[in-house]
């Protein structure tokens, strides 16, 4: 295993994963407003929120799919070692990492069944940086309309119209989260 | 990581060795720990023990049991693991950093003031029970049958 | 319809203060340690530990002392309890063929190889109360004799030899987990064996006993019992090999049951299987038995309408925790709904009576 892998998990995992958790709830339940995640210092390309969810969401039960750019040696080790989360392919994933290009196209990913919407995937898509400004969010947990710097809104707007089926999305940068469901509405402006 | 020259072998024997070991007794063969970075840990949770359909088939879920890990480095760079029985931190803290203390040129020394008490009670205590049990071993005396003349 | 209420706390305070007492009892009596428990009632340790699906002996014995002796209340601690842990992973499967026997027999070879160990057990007492155990006193140690530590082979693995009994399938299949996802009928064997050894003793024991009575019968012999301890092994990632993490005692049942062949299968005996943590033997056998009642299906056998061939009757209440949450939860306040059911009575009665008048 890669050394580099056995640092930068938790120091106090029960009080920072619980704290992480409540922001990760937060985030998911605001669709658009950005959350702080700290507490890890994963490997490169990993950003310090993406890893704080890795470790906080993920463990031995939820299979991760790593997309093509967070597919290396280091992270895989750091997965292994922190969660062991089984790395897996898209269409196997509970949970899936990687920038918005490493995990298109998105279809591959679970949307749930219609008896169990829950068994869908979450996806952890890694940004350049997070701003509420851009495509027009509307729906459950927005009070007038929010605005977030998504990659994209077709995929969005596709997954929105399968619900409730359909995959989740954490958007992370730094050390922020944002949450967008696949309950919110998604508009480009 | 490990130097190849440690054989997983005698690793194996050692890491088992002090997962079983009673805690407190190890806590008396090694009462200070050195300097050590903790990396992962100690965390208590529960291994899911698996057993097979009719001892040889195909496996099957028979119950958790607990169990704490705890993972560290030495100042020398020495890393080690441990995965031991129970809900005791002292107990996972101190067989990891044995485990690393163990792949350095301490071994040796610590093989004898360590390993050897602890294999040798677990060995007697072993012994024990199997000479108890075998106590308790029938002998069958043939009694004769209607047909034996 | 649930409707909530409030209330009754200073009286929920109250009975838990006196719980806490009467669970300490008359003070001028020594208090009972989990030790002690732990190491004078092991049979009990043993049964919470089985049923609560958790292998830890300090705990099984601080939820006897807690729950005053209710074995079932103590199941329900551990089973909350094990519902906060991590799962740090799944063993290797367990090598019960290396096990370090402390009994073994065989009541259908008299001299098998490894030879007949009574070990501990209670079989040959005449359940006449000991009444020095009512004084204190030391006990004098058993007797040893010469021993070897070598593994004795499991009995069926002879009757293998000649192809007389059928083989299970081998294989290292993932096994589904009760613990994770729900149960859904019909069920495979190896979640059928978890769901067995995690039930209630009691039910188990009284669905094997109505196989032997002919509801679902299946000529049971106890091929071999063995209790002893076994080493609990693991992948660890981080090292890439597999690691002893701990022992855990077991008991193992193996029946061997005449089979009088199906159109897919020839005559040969067929096994049913028993696995249980700790020293649980009743459990054991009781679990192979029902096992093999259960495999109706797969052997080709005929259903009999037995209950015990019924897997989701056996399977659906087997389980204490659920059972006793169910039956117990009536005891609750169900005010509004018993009001509703009144109202409907009397107008009922009402209209009744009214009928009644109306035919004279």
């Amino acid at each position: 295993m890669t050394p580099e892998a056995l640092l930068g998990g938790f120091t106090d995992a029960p009080r920072q994963s619980a704290r992480a958790f409540r922001a990760a709830l937060e985030a998911m339940s605001r669709p658009g407003t950005l959350w702080p995640l700290e507490g890890a210092a994963p490997p490169a390309p990993l950003s310090v929120a993406a890893g704080v969810l890795i470790l906080t969401l993920c463990d031995g039960t939820t299979p991760l799919h790593l997309g093509g750019s967070y597919d290396l040696q280091v992270v895989r080790d750091w997965v292994t070692f922190h969660t062991g989360a089984p790395l897996v392919s898209a269409e196997e994933a509970h949970f899936a990492l990687g920038t918005w290009a490493d995990l298109m196209p998105v279809d591959r990913f679970a949307i749930g069944l219609p008896d169990y919407p829950d068994r869908a995937a979450t996806l952890i898509v890694e940004m350049p940086s997070l701003s509420a400004q851009g495509p027009r969010l509307t729906g459950p947990g927005i009070a007038v309309v929010a605005h977030l710097n998504l990659p994209e809104t077709a995929a969005f707007r596709a997954n929105r119209a399968l619900f409730p089926q359909g995959f989740d999305t954490y958007l992370t940068s730094g050390a922020h989260v944002a949450g967008l469901p696949r309950s919110t509405i998604v508009e480009a402006v | 990581m490990n130097a190849l020259s440690i054989d997983t072998a005698a690793r194996k024997a050692w890491m088992g060795l002090l997962a079983r070991t009673a805690p407190a007794r190890l806590a008396e063969l090694m009462p200070d720990l050195p300097d050590h970075t903790v990396l992962r840990g100690p965390e208590v949770g529960a291994v899911m023990v698996c057993g097979r359909v009719g001892g040889t088939g195909q496996p099957f879920n028979l119950g958790e049991m607990t169990v704490t890990r705890c993972s560290v480095r030495l100042t020398s760079g020495a890393v080690g693991h441990a995965h031991v029985q129970g809900r005791d931190k002292a107990h996972a803290l101190r067989a990891a950093v044995l485990d690393a203390l163990l792949q350095t040129d301490d071994a040796a020394t610590l093989e004898a003031r360590i390993l050897t008490p602890l294999r040798t009670a677990e060995t007697a205590a072993r012994s024990l029970r199997a000479t108890k049990a075998a106590a308790t071993k029938v002998e069958f005396f043939t009694l004769v049958r209607g047909e034996d003349k | 319809m649930y409707v909530a209420v409030k209330g009754g706390e200073k009286a929920i305070d109250a009975a838990h203060a006196w719980l806490a007492e009467e669970r300490r009892g008359d003070t001028s009596v020594a208090e009972l340690s989990v030790a002690q428990i732990r190491q004078q009632l092991a049979l009990a340790v043993n049964r919470v530990m089985a049923e609560g699906s958790l292998y830890d002996p300090d705990l099984a014995a601080l939820a006897i002392k807690q729950a005053r002796g209710d074995l079932i209340e103590a199941i329900f601690l551990i089973r909350a309890y094990r519902t906060t842990l991590p799962r740090l992973g799944a063993s290797t499967p367990l090598e019960t063929a290396q096990m370090a026997i402390t009994r073994r027999i065989s009541a259908t070879f008299k001299d098998l190889p490894g030879g007949q160990i009574l070990g501990p057990t209670f079989d040959y007492t005449h359940r006449l109360l000991d009444f020095k155990l009512a004084a204190e006193g030391g006990v004098p140690p058993a007797p040893t004799a010469p021993a070897s530590l070598d593994a004795v082979p499991h009995v069926t693995s002879l009757l293998n030899r000649d192809g007389l009994i059928q083989t299970e399938a081998e294989g290292n299949a993932t096994p589904p987990d009760l613990t994770r996802e729900p149960m859904e009928i019909p069920t495979t064997r190896p979640l059928r064996l978890q769901a067995i050894t995690r039930g209630d003793e009691g039910f188990i024991l009284s669905m094997a006993y109505s196989t032997q009575r002919g509801y679902g019968r299946t000529h049971a012999f106890v091929g071999e019992l063995r209790i002893g301890t076994v080493a609990v092994e693991m992948e660890i990632p981080e090292l890439g090999f597999s690691v002893e993490i701990g022992e855990v005692e077991l008991t193992e049942c193996e029946t061997v049951n005449q089979f009088k062949g199906s159109k897919t299968e020839p005559p040969q005996f067929t096994r049913g299987y028993g696995l249980v943590f700790g020293q649980t033997e009743r459990k054991a056998i009781a679990m192979s038995l029902v096992d093999r009642a259960l495999r109706w299906k797969e052997l080709g056998e005929d259903n009999t309408g037995a209950p015990a061939q019924d897997e989701e009757f056996v399977l659906m209440h087997a389980d204490n925790i659920q059972a006793t949450g169910f039956l117990e939860h009536i005891k609750l306040p169900h005010y509004v709904d018993f009001q509703a059911e009144l109202e409907l009575v009397r107008k009922l009665r009402r209209e009744a009576l009214a009928h009644g008048e109306a035919a004279e």
